[in-house]
């Protein structure tokens, strides 16, 4: 089992969960996140003084799957998130040692 | 004793105790989540501290018989004679209305200097500072202007309270940013608004109760109230404007916290000429003061001292523009009761409300870093550094505003 921890753009998130439902995900967990890499921040000003904002508002989005469905994943992900410009976002793949159901107690595969 | 008068001050009593939440709202937009019920209560209680000082002694202060022409007596000590007949033979109203509606004005002045001090104040500290300041500044300087002492009988102009009320507040509230410092967050600029909406509908709630501060200051349902409600909306009109246009010019972009500064600027600078200047100059008179309060603002950083939420900018540099343009403006046209100004060929009247700013903010800068020292012997003014980075609204009044369940 593995978990995909995909962060997006706010305007491409209904596009990205559309892709996830179609290919059999389901479910998930999201959050409004906030963090910084390559695209910089933007400027406010409040009262004529600047403020850099270093961090970017983005979507995060978590869901746990079977091995097989990883790599059709990324790829359906990135063709709904990327728009070529720096800030698309990242997908961080990790292993998942086991999963529960907390209804049920089934574990592992039949958990997800 | 006249009807329409009374009813008209009590609405007018009402009006501007709407401020004080209003207040608390729009400084309550301006500070971080972790500190919007530390500035709400920063007006708030004052409704409480305020109400019961005046009664028991800060009314009779500021409106008893003068002494010497800086202080009144104690004759109306705990209200005693303060009731349903009139203060004096030229009065239209009830005594206890009138107090009431001065009540309202030193409700919401101490409350006016919370910005400067906002986000890094011991709750404790405040609620003293309040209280001394009340005693100290505030019912003093309402004798000098409105209960007959030295400076109405310089012939100083202030319809409404440019130095009572806001140069007053402006001038405390310099003293408190020097007093404490500046906040921590400011270091890493972590201090942009955390609700502006919040103080967008303050703005508009301090609006709407201003027409009762100003037109409510002619004491009466008169025409020279009528002229006090057109001279206040035509300036914080040209006010915003006036903030907007410096505004995009200076830094690119109008900014909603940009109309509601500029509106409550032009609120602040007509405050003492409501009643004494036509509604013409008061389009003058508020996009001049728009301008300034940018200035002022802008200046804060220049000279280096945190009024965190800009008292000193606004109040301050506002009922300073306000206070000598009514010496500009001033006409006997508007009100016989009051002067000629300068461009109706009074110029002394200029010399004369020079003086006014002069003594308001000597004296409330004076004595209200007397007042933070002498607290500060007694317990530190400043919360810990832990308490500011926890936020005041926790470690101060074990609350939260913001919940996520």
């Amino acid at each position: 089992m593995k978990k995909v921890e995909i962060i997006i753009r706010h305007s491409r998130f209904n596009a990205v969960k559309d892709a996830l439902v179609a290919l059999g995900v389901h479910g998930m967990t999201i959050s409004d996140v906030k963090g910084f890499g390559r695209q910089k921040g933007h400027k406010e000003i409040y009262r004529g003084a600047e403020l850099n904002v270093e961090f970017v508002p983005k979507i995060k989005m978590e869901i746990v799957l079977e091995q097989e469905l990883v790599d059709k994943v990324i790829a359906a992900v990135r063709e709904a998130a990327c728009s070529g410009s720096v800030g698309d976002g990242k997908i961080f793949v990790g292993s998942v040692e086991n999963v529960v159901r907390i209804r049920t107690g089934e574990s592992g595969r039949a958990a997800v | 004793m006249n009807a329409a008068d009374t009813g008209f001050m009590i609405i007018s009593s009402a009006l501007v105790m709407l401020m004080v939440p209003g207040l608390a709202l729009f400084y309550g937009g301006l500070v971080q989540r972790r500190n919007v019920l530390s500035s709400t209560m920063h007006s708030f209680v004052l409704l409480g501290i305020a109400s019961v000082v005046w009664a028991v002694i800060g009314y009779s202060i500021a409106f008893g018989d003068d002494i010497g022409g800086l202080v009144g007596n104690l004759k109306y000590a705990l209200l005693s004679g303060v009731g349903m007949e009139v203060k004096t033979d030229a009065d239209t109203i009830p005594h206890v209305v009138f107090m009431v509606f001065q009540c309202m004005f030193a409700c919401l002045t101490p409350a006016l200097i919370s910005g400067a001090y906002a986000e890094r104040i011991r709750f404790k500290s405040m609620a003293l500072f309040s209280l001394l300041w009340l005693l100290i500044v505030y019912c003093p300087l309402a004798h000098w202007v409105w209960g007959g002492g030295w400076l109405a009988g310089l012939g100083a102009l202030d319809f409404a309270g440019g130095a009572v009320v806001h140069m007053s507040s402006g001038a405390a509230a310099l003293a408190c940013a020097h007093v404490l410092g500046p906040r921590m967050a400011l270091a890493h600029g972590d201090t942009a608004p955390h609700n502006l909406p919040l103080t967008v509908l303050g703005a508009g709630l301090l609006w709407f109760g201003w027409f009762g501060f100003n037109a409510g200051s002619a004491l009466a349902a008169s025409p020279l109230a009528g002229n006090a409600l057109a001279t206040t909306q035509m300036a914080t009109a040209a006010a915003m404007l006036g903030w907007l246009l410096v505004e995009s010019r200076h830094s690119g972009k109008p900014t909603t916290l940009g109309a509601a500064s500029g509106a409550l600027a032009g609120l602040v600078a007509i405050t003492p000429a409501a009643g004494f200047v036509t509604p013409q100059a008061a389009l003058f008179i508020g996009f001049i003061g728009g301008v300034v309060c940018y200035g002022g603002v802008v200046l804060k950083r220049k000279l280096g001292y945190d009024d965190a939420l800009d008292v000193v900018g606004i109040h301050g540099v506002g009922g300073t523009w306000g206070a000598l343009a009514t010496g500009l403006f001033a006409s006997l046209a508007v009100n016989p009761a009051g002067a000629d100004g300068l461009f109706q060929g009074n110029p002394g009247q200029l010399g004369v409300q020079a003086v006014s700013v002069a003594a308001t903010w000597i004296f409330s800068y004076g004595a209200s870093r007397v007042i933070l020292a002498a607290i500060g012997v007694v317990s530190p003014v400043r919360a810990s550094e832990d308490e500011e980075a926890l936020g005041l609204d926790i470690t101060g009044h074990n609350e939260n505003a913001y919940r996520l369940y």
